[in-house]
């Protein structure tokens, strides 16, 4: 029983089976991968384990807690953050808006309190400054300055990924659900999100799971890999085994595929 | 240069001064203007204000949460008939029977937000549509409003008349002074609401109420609060406008006007508190006081006027509003989809690097 589990999870559109029956377990402050070709079933796990979708069996399970059933914005704050695939921010927002959401499920202010803020030392205004020195540190840390009080729709591709990246790191949260957080940036952009990744376990003690496409990214930083293919799982373990097991090769290749 | 020192300095209400010295000069501008201006320029301008309120708390709705209304004339309708009948069958003073009304304006917002939370587009539409259209035919249809014949409201007491200490406003100069109270007061209020967490949690759920949820916006609670507090500002503003009026009945809250304040937000800027201003000043200039100022223009007004009660008109009445609405419309469609405060963000823009 590891940090977080996923057991015997099942989850089928009509008659087509997205994940089938997939069983792991992630460890505290790991980094572990999922890899498949397009249309396995990996941003399903994703939306199962976010509450986006609800599995048809099994479970989900965070320090020893079942997560499935619970809505979305539970789940978050139970501690799990995601990025998505198509990039979901708040697009007509500026940058440190959208990471100030990030912290929405640490602020208390009501309406009322919202409404009738009055000087510096009213209970809203000293919570929006406290809250607002903590995005200013993950602004920091991921370089984003720059930006910082642009609207988010007119940034480039590479930079959005970042602030949505930024948003969940808001959240201090446990697990970290990064869904292909490489794709559309440059090879220097890469390489620095990959020394990001490593950083935001170190410093801010999160567990990552990982999708990606980019295998020099993977085999760079995963503890472990887990592939699958068709919803069901090939196989899991180091990266450099993963890497070279024939039905994972096979899985991207084709039958009579050689590397 | 606007370089910033504190992190309160983004929360702040004037964030530099001379943004507080336009502010305290528009509020001298205001508290002067009734001493210059004729009766029908107060009235005209106690009915801007009202509309303003209303705007500001549906732009809060539809500019900021991107959910739609076009039953805030029913809100507004509340907000008028209980206020007035708080006050005359129960006795109660004015400023707490006006913000119970808002109160029941609220509730019945947050009951419209319910399939809210299933319902989107177009289907949202109707379902606003018909809320609107219900509470009028109630209203119409029940003894204890005042039926079709309508109400009339009582003298307006700011005192505690049971308590002997009574203070009657008569005139439109008083009534405009109280209603420039409540509209400082609600745009302040709506100003703040969108820079903390509520505002931020609103917006977010119009760019993506997916991510929203993700980062631990409930929806429900959200998109129903947003309801009601946009028609808690209805509730202010109708209470208010039965004031104005002074006679009111179920036809005064038909569906057009829903679709007036619609028009006002949507001329004025959607999300923003300045366009809901700006637009519901302009187009309740259009609805009132168009037909007065044309006819008054030298040469063209009266030629103007006969055209459009010749040609452009089956009953023979004036129609200059409508019309000038309609085509003021399509302009700002076609050529400033913002808005006239996108206009304004513009204009300030390219000045800001004029010689470049």
């Amino acid at each position: 029983m590891g940090y977080l589990s996923i057991e015997n999870l099942s989850i089928s559109f009509g008659g087509l089976k997205a994940v089938d029956n997939i069983s792991f377990s992630v460890e505290k402050n790991e980094i572990f991968s999922i890899i498949g070709p397009n249309g396995s079933g990996k941003t399903t796990i994703f939306n199962l384990i976010s509450g986006i979708y609800h599995p048809n069996e099994g479970a989900v399970i965070l320090e020893g807690e079942n997560l499935v059933g619970k809505t979305p914005d539970r789940i978050a704050k139970r501690g799990i953050a995601r990025t998505f695939q198509n990039i979901e921010l708040f697009a007509n927002a500026t940058v440190m808006d959208n990471l100030m959401l990030g912290r929405h499920i640490f602020m208390k202010t009501g309406i009322f309190g919202g409404a009738f803020m009055w000087g510096k030392r009213s209970q809203a205004a000293r919570e929006e400054i406290l809250h607002r020195e903590k995005v200013e540190q993950i602004i920091d840390f991921l370089e984003l300055q720059s930006v910082r009080d642009q609207f988010v729709g007119g940034l480039a591709y590479g930079k959005r990924k970042l602030v949505e990246v930024g948003r969940a790191l808001a959240l201090e949260p446990k697990v970290m659900l990064l869904d292909e957080p490489s794709a559309g940036m440059n090879t220097e952009e890469k390489d620095d999100l990959t020394i990001w990744i490593k950083d935001i376990r170190e410093d801010y003690n999160v567990t990552i799971l990982l999708i990606e496409h980019d295998m020099n990214m993977i085999m760079g930083i995963s503890d472990r890999v887990f592939a699958m293919s068709q919803g069901q799982k090939i196989v899991l373990g180091p990266p450099q085994e993963v890497q070279r097991h024939p039905e994972v090769i096979k899985a991207y290749l084709g039958e009579e595929g050689v590397v | 240069m606007d370089m910033k020192r504190a992190y309160y300095e983004d929360v702040e209400l004037f964030k530099s001064g001379t943004i507080l010295f336009w502010t305290i000069s528009l509020m001298v501008g205001l508290l002067t203007i009734p001493l210059l201006a004729s009766n029908y320029h107060l009235y005209l301008l106690n009915l801007i204000m009202v509309h303003i309120i209303l705007a500001v708390g549906l732009n809060i709705l539809v500019g900021s949460t991107g959910q739609i209304s076009l039953g805030h004339a029913g809100f507004f309708a509340i907000g008028a008939y209980a206020t007035v009948l708080l006050m005359t069958k129960l006795g109660l003073p004015f400023f707490p029977a006006i913000i119970i009304a808002a109160f029941i304006s609220a509730f019945f917002g947050f009951i419209l937000g319910l399939p809210a939370l299933r319902l989107e587009g177009p289907y949202l539409t109707i379902a606003t549509l018909a809320f609107g259209l219900a509470i009028m035919h109630i209203i119409g249809h029940t003894e204890l409003f005042g039926g079709r014949s309508g109400l009339s409201a009582p003298p307006l007491d700011v005192g505690i008349p049971k308590l002997g200490w009574s203070l009657v406003l008569k005139s439109d100069i008083s009534k405009y002074y109280l209603i420039l109270f409540f509209t400082i007061v609600m745009v302040w209020g709506a100003i703040n609401i969108l820079k903390t967490k509520v505002g931020r949690a609103f917006v977010a759920i119009r760019d993506s109420d997916i991510a929203a949820e993700v980062i631990g916006i409930n929806l429900t609670i959200y998109k129903t609060l947003s309801f009601a507090v946009s028609a808690f500002y209805a509730g202010i503003a109708g209470g208010l406008f039965a004031f104005v009026l002074g006679f009111f009945d179920p036809v005064t809250f038909n569906m057009l006007l829903s679709i007036y304040f619609l028009v006002m937000i949507v001329v004025g800027g959607l999300g923003s508190v300045m366009g809901s201003i700006t637009g519901a000043a302009f187009i309740t200039y259009l609805m009132y006081a168009l037909f007065k100022n044309v006819r008054e223009v030298p040469y063209v007004g009266d030629f103007l006027v006969t055209i459009s009660q010749r040609w452009l008109s089956i009953t023979g009445m004036d129609n200059l509003s409508a019309i000038a609405l309609g085509l003021v419309m399509i302009g700002i469609m076609l050529f400033e989809p913002m808005g006239i405060f996108g206009a304004w963000i513009r204009i300030k823009k390219y000045w800001k690097t004029w010689p470049f």
